[in-house]
């Protein structure tokens, strides 16, 4: 599973960050030395075993269906890079 | 050649929980921008989901109406993509183990020109809990978007039908069903304009006989049935235009335009969707215990098909009478409201479609601003069955109250709508008839029975309508046959 | 006063020997002093700081106090604290001011601890050695050329260089115990779900655990007492009985069994290292402890299995890092797709940006079988390699990192070789298990530095007061604990 500058590019648009060619170059060559590392768990016989997603054999607990937040938009609103009428701004969504 | 179309719907309906899904914020419709998105609405970095025990219950309800499966483990996964009212850049969902598995959903078709009333079974393929996105405000600031979270996080259960439709109209008869169905259960408040129940629509054609599916076309967020009947109609015509004339259907997601009446393609969004599901790591997987299902149960109303079955055996309604009134869980409370007021089943069926429903239908308004109670109504139609008014004059009564005071006796005393069942004075009305209208008599005495309803016609014309209609038949066959 | 234990600082405060006003007072000078040498803290508040310390003092003269209460704190900039900016070592929240306080803050909030800071980390936690930050790499204070570890390099330092009187730090795949490894202290990693995530910025959500940094297994113990417990706000947090973790401390350690995983002293294990390591398990005979060989066969797969599963929860973790509520946005883009390009390729580091594609990919469309559902497999394998040996033993205990801290810049060009600093820490989060490092000695190294090393104890689930037992014991007759660096007294 050879992975390819053109991988790397689909990769880093799927997950939003912008890529350049030296730098999708430089990344190929690092992420495939950690994908020949990662590519050891393929002589492993995993027939017949269960996924493990957690440690602990435990099941989600529930929340009373009661309001306890309170309105902190203006603290909130503090932090972001552009906001009015109350709003987070961005560039136009476009449907 | 013949074409057939296949549709299946996804339902997205908003649960009638105080919170959201996974956190204690407020779910409450047309707050001001962000006054609900509190930390983890707005996925501030460090939060956590904590899962809402009332959306879980919402889920099981949904899923013991429809008799489906409910599996012991369900797990939350996480579907990722970028969309600026998708705070985390993912959407908590479930994917592979949904709470509710394989269920069915009866529906009515109504009659048309060339085809009777009919029932089918939809297959449900799956119900699953997942949070809402927020919402994008266009034109607030110029050139700009505007996020509001103040939904992202409502609980939402998408409901999945096997792909077991087969026209517009099987389409629209299973989303109004289902549409009534998650209000009867009371998980969902129903309300289409402020988004608690949006649909998506698959459609494929095939030509008719074939097994293989055809390649959908998935209609996005219908609001409302009218524009989920035009948008079906014209979409299936597209395809079948589209195929006739030797083109391909491409799989794609399209809007409903319902000012041009027309579907269309959206922008494809980039590149091929590749939503990388996998398990929430934040989530545990929910359980479901048999003591979980049978709290619910206990707290389940009597489903619709129930309550017809029961309305036909114990009231004598006709089925289409029977359907009509569990068509909706008020308008069979405020039936059974009538009947426990002391109106008769029957008598009280009619009124309650004939009258009320079909009034409020005219006006656009829902049985709970029916301005004649049930208590009332029962009132009325407790004066029909004993004779005090006829049936045409309860109609003036309804009117009467529809508009003014609620005092049925009051009316019927005020207008003189009375009914005469003296049979001393129907006698002496008969007799006068009688003898005004001899030839009648003679054409009756010949054997026409037309004579026989136009003597009762002028019987009652001669009591301005207030004789007991059955009591004058009576005398007038007495008189005649003597 | 810089190297008394949590437990002698408390009794200074309620002697009112000092205040805790001046205590801190007395950290905040140092930090002065030394902070641009080893570039510990990312953020300091002063007043904030002696405000906490004031209004500990009131507590303590109120005779209300808790064994930490007034006593300095380092925080790692990876917990959210109200009104401090909480940077998590990332460009991408430079300038973030937490609205709220992670669950673990408000603990040491309600203890009355002094919050000292926010230090210095691999940026999001993900690195081994503090060089991915974007607040500069921090150096260790037993050899400024070299790194002190990572991700809580910042914590890790502060520690050793007796910035603090103890700090917090994370541990995915060993942040917490490969640094105090590096950087010759104590630091325990606890069982998965003891320690609340609720604010602590995640980096891989089944790995994440919040723990102790301090000079002593005692040390640690108190802190566990205020840390550890269950949070309803953390879905992952364990509704286990609150624990006394002081209570077991002075135990014999007759007849403990100790398994020696044949898999932690193959090759790649620095032979002074070993040695080290050899001494130690040395010392705990003599303590009366005995030594079983044991086998952890699937151990050598936690480095595969961890390099898929923590980038796939990494990746979408920081998916939220949009430029949208909060975080950097570019300054200039064309519309919102080259937003989010911009912002977050400017935002992040190589290091995250690195993991992030890695996480997208192994969880993209027709790989996440062969990777991500292969290593929650084999995730299961390595768990189970762990319930066998406790079948055959109480404890385990092994080297904590192959070899002692290296030279800054020296690995950042080869992330698999800085990935294999972890080989022997990973296992642990992968199974959910607590672990723990002590310092065990030292090793010199090549320019004739002595080096700190360190012994790596692991428990079973909710095993941490016998592993702090354990630790006590140990550091009840050596003084590895107490070394400070040369130039930090």
């Amino acid at each position: 599973m050879a992975l390819t500058i053109h991988d790397i590019k689909r990769i880093a648009h799927l997950a939003r960050i912008e890529i350049n060619d030296s730098e999708a170059d430089k990344t190929l060559n690092k992420i495939t030395g950690i994908l020949t590392l990662i590519e050891e768990m393929e002589a492993v016989n995993t027939t017949g075993i269960i996924p493990m997603s957690h440690s602990q054999d435990v099941v989600q607990r529930l929340r009373e269906d009661v309001v306890t937040a309170t309105n902190q938009r203006e603290t909130f609103q503090k932090n972001a890079p552009t906001v009015g009428s109350g709003l987070y701004l961005v560039p136009q969504v476009i449907e | 050649m013949e074409w057939e179309v296949v549709i299946g719907l996804e339902t997205h309906a908003q649960l009638k929980t105080k919170t959201k899904i996974f956190s204690g914020a407020s779910t409450a419709y047309g707050a001001e921008p962000n006054t609900q998105a509190c930390e983890v609405s707005t996925a501030l970095p460090g939060v956590l989901p904590v899962l809402n025990k009332e959306a879980v219950e919402c889920a099981i309800k949904f899923g013991l109406a429809i008799g489906a499966e409910l599996p012991k483990l369900s797990v939350f996964s996480r579907k990722n993509y970028f969309y600026p009212d998708l705070p985390k850049g993912y959407q908590i969902s479930q994917f592979e183990l949904p709470i509710v598995g394989k269920g069915k959903v009866t529906i009515q078709v109504p009659e048309t020109k060339n085809q009777p009333a009919y029932e089918k079974v939809i297959g449900i393929t799956r119900a699953h809990l997942e949070e809402d996105a927020g919402k994008s405000v266009h034109g607030a600031v110029e050139g700009m978007s505007g996020i509001d979270l103040n939904r992202a996080g409502t609980p939402l259960l998408e409901i999945v039908t096997e792909p077991d439709m087969r026209s517009a109209a099987e389409a629209v008869a299973y989303a109004k069903k289902l549409h009534e169905l998650v209000q009867w259960i009371d998980i969902c408040d129903g309300n289409m304009q402020e988004g608690s129940f949006r649909c998506d629509v698959n459609v494929s054609v095939r030509a008719k006989g074939t097994t293989e599916l055809g390649t959908r076309r998935e209609i996005k967020n219908l609001n409302s049935f009218k524009f989920m009947q035009q948008a079906i109609a014209y979409e299936t015509q597209w395809q079948i235009e589209t195929l006739e004339d030797g083109g391909t259907i491409e799989q794609a997601t399209i809007l409903f335009n319902p000012d041009t009446g027309e579907t269309k393609a959206m922008r494809s969004k980039e590149g091929a969707n590749d939503y990388r599901y996998f398990p929430d790591p934040d989530l545990l997987p929910l359980e479901v215990t048999e003591a979980d299902k049978a709290r619910v149960q206990a707290d389940m109303p009597e489903l619709p098909l129930a309550m017809k079955a029961r309305f036909e055996s114990e009231y004598a309604l006709s089925a289409y009478d029977a359907i009509a009134i569990t068509s909706s869980r008020a308008v069979a409370g405020y039936f059974v409201d009538t009947i426990n007021a002391g109106g008769d089943p029957k008598l009280a069926a009619n009124w309650v479609m004939g009258g009320i429903t079909a009034k409020l239908n005219t006006e656009g308004k829902s049985i709970a601003d029916s301005p004649i109670d049930a208590a009332t109504l029962a009132q009325l139609v407790k004066r029909i069955s004993d004779g005090t008014i006829s049936n045409n004059a309860g109609k003036q009564v309804f009117e009467a109250m529809w508009t003014g005071g609620l005092d049925v006796d009051a009316i019927i005393e005020e207008k003189g709508l009375k009914q005469v069942s003296d049979t001393g004075a129907i006698e002496a009305l008969v007799n006068e008839v009688l003898a005004a209208n001899q030839a009648m008599v003679e054409e009756y005495k010949a054997g026409k029975q037309k004579a026989f309803n136009a003597l009762v016609g002028q019987t009652m014309k001669a009591s301005k309508g207030k004789a007991n209609p059955a009591q004058v038949n009576q005398v007038l066959k007495k008189k005649l046959d003597a | 006063m810089i190297n008394q234990s949590l437990k002698q600082l408390s009794q200074m405060l309620a002697s009112k020997e000092v205040s805790s006003v001046e205590m801190t007072q007395t950290f905040l000078d140092r930090i002065k002093q030394y902070n641009p040498d080893i570039n510990a803290y990312i953020t300091l508040d002063e007043d904030k700081s002696l405000a906490q310390a004031k209004a500990a003092d009131g507590i303590l003269a109120a005779g209300t106090a808790t064994p930490l209460t007034g006593i300095p704190m380092a925080q790692k900039d990876i917990f959210c604290a109200k009104d401090w900016r909480t940077t998590c070592g990332s460009k991408m929240l430079e300038t973030f001011i937490a609205p709220y306080d992670a669950n673990v803050i408000t603990q040491f909030n309600h203890a009355g601890a002094v919050n000292l800071g926010k230090t210095n980390m691999d940026e999001f936690a993900m690195g081994s050695s503090n060089e991915t930050s974007y607040f500069g790499c921090v150096n260790n204070p037993w050899d400024l050329t070299r790194v002190p570890g990572g991700s809580s390099g910042g914590s890790a330092a502060a520690v050793a260089g007796r910035l603090c009187a103890a700090a917090t730090g994370t541990d995915t795949g060993g942040s917490i115990r490969q640094p105090a490894s590096l950087c010759g202290f104590t630091g325990l990693k606890p069982t998965y779900g003891l320690v609340s995530r609720y604010g602590m910025i995640a980096f891989a959500s089944s790995l994440d655990q919040a723990g102790p940094m301090a000079k002593s297994a005692e040390d640690c113990a108190l802190m566990m007492n205020v840390m550890a417990g269950f949070d309803e706000r953390d879905s992952t947090s364990l509704n286990h009985p609150k624990e006394d973790y002081t209570s077991k401390l002075n135990q014999p350690l007759t007849g403990l069994k100790v398994g020696l995983p044949k898999e932690y002293f193959a090759e790649g294990l620095d032979t002074d290292v070993a040695k080290v390591i050899d001494n130690a398990i040395a010392e705990y005979k003599k303590l009366g402890a005995e030594f079983v060989d044991i086998s952890l066969p699937n151990a050598g797969l936690s480095i595969p299995v961890y390099y898929v599963l923590a980038p796939a929860e990494a990746s979408t973790n920081l998916s939220r890092y949009d430029g949208v509520r909060y975080g950097h946005r570019a300054a200039e883009y064309d519309d919102l797709m080259d937003m989010y390009m911009k912002s977050r390729a400017e935002g992040f580091g190589d290091e995250v940006k690195r993991r992030i594609l890695i996480g997208t990919y192994v969880l993209s469309a027709g790989y996440y079988d062969a990777y991500y559902l292969k290593a929650q497999k084999i995730r299961h394998l390595i768990a189970d390699d762990f319930k066998a040996a406790y079948k055959k033993c109480d404890i385990i205990m092994g080297p904590t990192v192959p070899s002692t801290a290296f030279k800054t810049g020296e690995k950042t060009d080869d992330p698999v070789a800085m990935y294999l600093q972890d080989i022997y820490t990973i296992a642990t989060n992968l199974a959910g298990l607590p672990g723990m490092s002590i310092p065990a000695g030292f090793s010199k190294s090549s320019d004739g530095k002595d080096l700190p090393v360190g012994l790596q104890i692991i428990g079973s689930y909710f095993d941490e007061a016998r592993m702090l037992n354990v630790g006590h014991a140990y550091q009840q007759v050596t003084d590895w604990h107490t070394a400070m660096p040369e130039g930090f007294a």
